[in-house]
């Protein structure tokens, strides 16, 4: 009997730049519906994982399958076809256009409809695209051209569009960036409570550890392109090797230096 | 064997002086990120001052000598360019960037006109070089063989100087991230200037070095440009080693392609800078560009469709316009068809500029491909004048469909560039191919059929026209395509991340301004009843940017409220002056600097402000250019 597979399944995904292993032998699945946080300290690899699960980056080698089906060494755009959202660190919108006209690209491409020359674009499924503004809170916003927005709005409207293909999966790039500490926690409790009210999965990388802890489903820790811990918020929180990276292995090193020092 | 070897010696001299050019050029764009379209003029002004001085200065340290001279006086001359023009425009769109030199450059054509005349003058052989040396039985000037050694050598001093030098430093560390640099307390104002001065310097020196072998002449700068825009597209911007190969590759392809194809010798230049744009887009030594800086535009003013009393005011001024045959004249009436004929042309490359970001500086290429297009099947074919106007613009569509498919691999200058390059192409056919198109001759006759004859009918089928154009664009705008398109303007990344493919749209709106300004040409040929390479020139190119410019880029309906202003003030003036290119160079700069936002952004912005009344809402709707200080 064979079992379905999972929303997203990595196996050994591997990258690197000139002689530097930006990511090595990364593997990991996701569930539907289940919110996993990719954490680790700068240049732990993480955008470049995440690049790659979303085509924006070649892997070297190792495979990326959604729903079994492969996806390495397809384009962003294929990939986003086949169900993937994704919002980027830092926002990339379109600045001259409304809040509304963003969602309506989005809902355009989706319903494949970009080559209709003569269709009206203001009234392109106004209804959908002001249901997904009200479910990010955006709903009074719908008219503000969007390049006069606060950047913590812009991460909301990225939300919004990202949703707009009614996605399977979504990808966050540190999602909370940038913003005050109270929309950070507002943003993540409205993706999770998202997430699980339509069973996405979502994949988010983060820097905030309240935010972590507080809505991730499982944890994963990579550090110098390898992971290190998988495993729920309390294994990730107590297993040593996180903590000394956390921490900072300067400091233990610094410890033995004095006492080798004393003797 | 000999004249073959001859015939790729005397490639290797002309592209001294093209890499002399070229590499100014390139030196610039890397620190100061501006094109500078004006370099071909500096390039001519070069020639010109040397012409002077060697004639007024003799021996043979009275010919080098002028030559440096005249380098450091233009240099000189870009000095003040920089301080008084260019300083104001570097935090501007690259767009106002490439318009304000091309400005320039109209400006220098008239103005050597008036100073030296315009006839072709020759200027003295080069002391020490005068004779030919045999080389099995064929000539070869010696002063080629100077310029043969002369181009490694200035490579030379030019990698000591970026390599050996403090200036070379921060030239490098500019070129690279020019606002570190500026963090790091070096002051920017001059380096900008002195890099502007060397880059200068070298334009006029390859002018200048070219009299020994070439008339000078006041047609000198867009050549050179023109070749220089192919050699850095080839060789990479910015890059000097690339500017010195691709300038080697280009003067051996022209040297050579004279003998296979000896009517359209540009061919096979243009075959090589499609190959390399396919393989590598960023040149053969260039890398690839970073994300251009964020400047999308002026405002952040989102387009919205009339409203139903804007529409009703528009069909009003169409109606009125209709009834100019009932009171006017002749010539009005052909006056008023060129009008109309015109804005058919701008609000065909306001869809590419303004909708898709993608400003062309070869637009004419299509609308005169469309005039070719009724040229040839009024002429050859014989069609009737209702088939020709519905078939002539399909050669625009071909041309825009396979020069479109490579310019979008471009975005930003490089497709500006690109765009020139392929006019440009189009032109040198059509003023080669003399069997085909008649040169420079043209094509005569190709007049209307009797139901369109008569000025009146004539202007009526040309307002009909343009009015289904503009509507038919307008709907395009706010069609859920129009939105995809705008949305590539907007951000790549996010289109990609949405599952649009930007290349195809853009292509396909390519393809669709392109066909649009191919009716437009049709109807001009008919307007005129001949067709000449003129038709589509890049003064003709540079009018269409005029046009959408002067109407207001940013705005919807700018570019045909631009096209009857500027068509009629254009016309107006050249029956009031022979120096009309110094007066419209002129007035583009006075755009750009002062009045960025046009005539329709102006009247927007002013609406607004009433409209709010208490103090101008956002800054951003109400920020002009900013000054570079």
């Amino acid at each position: 009997m064979s079992v379905a597979p999972p929303l997203l399944a990595v196996e050994g995904l591997t990258k690197s730049y000139g002689g530097i292993h930006a990511v090595r032998g990364v593997s990991f699945s996701l569930r539907a519906g289940e919110i996993l946080a990719l954490i680790g300290p700068n240049g732990a690899g993480k955008s470049t994982c995440f690049d790659m699960l979303n085509g924006q980056n070649k892997p070297d080698s190792g495979h990326v399958r959604l729903l079994g089906e492969e996806t390495t060494g397809k384009k962003p755009r294929e990939i986003w076809r086949m169900g993937v959202g994704r919002t980027f660190q830092i926002t990339a919108t379109f600045a001259t256009m409304t809040v509304r006209e963003n969602v309506q690209v989005a809902l355009i491409s989706h319903g494949k409809q970009l080559f209709n020359l003569f269709g009206s674009a203001p009234n392109f499924d106004r209804s959908e695209a002001g249901r997904l503004l009200e479910l990010v809170g955006m709903g009074g916003y719908a008219d503000r051209p969007c390049g006069e927005l606060a950047y913590g709005d812009l991460k909301r409207l990225e939300l919004a569009v990202a949703l707009a293909n009614e996605p399977k999966l979504l990808l966050m790039d540190e999602p909370t960036a940038g913003m005050a500490p109270r929309e950070r926690v507002d943003l993540m409790r409205l993706t999770a409570q998202i997430a699980r009210e339509k069973s996405i999965g979502v994949l988010f990388t983060e820097h905030d550890m309240d935010v972590v802890f507080e809505h991730a489903d499982r944890i994963i820790v990579l550090n110098r392109g390898t992971l290190i811990a998988e495993g729920s918020p309390a294994e990730v929180r107590s297993n040593p090797q996180v903590q000394a990276v956390y921490l900072g292995e300067g400091l233990l090193y610094e410890a033995g230096h004095r006492e080798g020092a004393s003797t | 064997m000999a004249f073959y070897v001859v015939q790729f010696l005397t490639g290797l001299a002309s592209a001294a002086s093209l890499f002399l050019v070229a590499s100014g050029l390139s030196i610039i764009f890397g620190v100061t990120r501006i094109v500078n379209f004006a370099h071909g003029a500096f390039y001519m002004i070069g020639a010109y001052i040397a012409f002077t001085l060697t004639e007024r200065l003799s021996g043979a340290f009275g010919f080098w000598g002028s030559i440096v001279l005249a380098a450091l006086a233009v240099a000189l001359i870009g000095v003040l360019v920089e301080m008084v023009l260019l300083r104001r425009i570097y935090h501007a769109p690259e767009l106002f960037q490439l318009l304000a030199t091309f400005g320039l450059t109209l400006m220098v054509e008239d103005l050597v006109v008036l100073v030296w005349g315009p006839d072709d003058l020759v200027g003295r052989r080069a002391p020490g070089f005068k004779g030919a040396i045999d080389f099995f039985g064929q000539n070869i000037p010696s002063y080629d063989l100077f310029l043969i050694v002369l181009g490694p050598v200035v490579l030379g001093i030019l990698w000591l100087l970026f390599q050996r030098t403090r200036w070379g430093v921060l030239v490098r560390a500019a070129t690279q991230d020019r606002d570190m640099v500026a963090a790091l307390g070096v002051n920017q104002k001059w380096l900008f200037t002195s890099v502007f001065a060397v880059g200068v310097f070298l334009a006029a020196l390859g002018g200048a070095l070219q009299i020994p072998r070439d008339a000078v002449h006041h047609a000198m700068d867009l050549r050179i440009i023109v070749e220089v825009f192919v050699v850095v597209v080839i060789g990479g911007l910015g890059s000097i080693v690339g500017a010195f190969v691709a300038a080697v590759l280009v003067s051996e392809l022209n040297a050579f392609g004279i003998l296979i194809f000896p009517k359209i010798s540009i061919i096979l230049v243009f075959l090589v800078m499609a190959v390399v744009l396919i393989v590598r887009p960023w040149g053969l030594f260039g890398k690839p560009e970073a994300a251009a800086r964020k400047t999308p535009g002026l405002t952040v003013n989102p387009w919205r469709p009339l409203t139903s009393n804007e529409r009703l005011a528009s069909l009003a001024a169409l109606v009125i316009a209709a009834t100019l045959p009932l009171f006017a004249g002749n010539y009005a009436l052909t006056v008023g068809s060129e009008i109309a004929i015109f804005v058919i042309f701008a609000v065909s490359l306001h869809f590419l500029m303004s909708v898709g970001g993608l400003a062309s500086f070869g637009h004419a290429a299509y609308f005169g491909l469309g005039a070719y297009g009724i040229a040839f099947l009024a002429k050859m074919a014989g069609l009737p004048m209702i088939v020709c106007l519905l078939l002539g613009p399909l050669l625009g569509c071909m041309g825009a469909a396979v020069f479109g498919f490579f310019a979008v691999q471009l975005s930003g200058v490089y497709f500006a560039m690109l765009t020139l390059a392929f006019a440009q192409i189009v032109w040198s056919i059509a003023f080669q191919w003399v069997s085909v198109t008649g040169g420079d001759n043209g094509i005569l006759g190709v007049w209307p059929e009797k139901w369109a004859a008569s000025p009146s009918h004539f202007y009526w089928l040309a307002l009909g026209v343009a009015a289904l154009v503009t509507i038919v664009l307008r709907v395009m705008v706010f069609s859920p395509f129009g939105y995809a398109l705008r949305a590539t303007r907007d951000s790549l990344l996010r289109t990609e991340a949405i599952g649009i493919n930007a290349k195809r749209i853009q292509w396909t709106a390519f393809v669709i301004a392109g066909t649009t300004a191919g009716i437009g040409g049709a109807l001009f040929a008919y307007l005129k009843g001949s067709v000449f390479p003129d038709n589509l020139g890049i003064s003709l190119s540079v009018d269409a940017l005029v046009m959408v410019l002067l109407g207001g880029v940013e705005t919807v309906s700018g570019a045909v409220i631009g096209a009857i202003v500027y068509k009629a003030l254009n016309i107006w003036l050249v029956s009031q002056t022979d120096l009309s290119k110094l007066v419209l160079g002129g007035f583009i700069v006075l755009i750009v600097v002062v009045f960025p936002k046009g005539i329709v952004g102006m009247l927007e912005m002013l609406a607004q402000r009433r409209r709010k009344s208490s103090p101008p809402g956002s800054p951003l709707l109400a920020k002009p250019i900013e000054s570079a200080e």
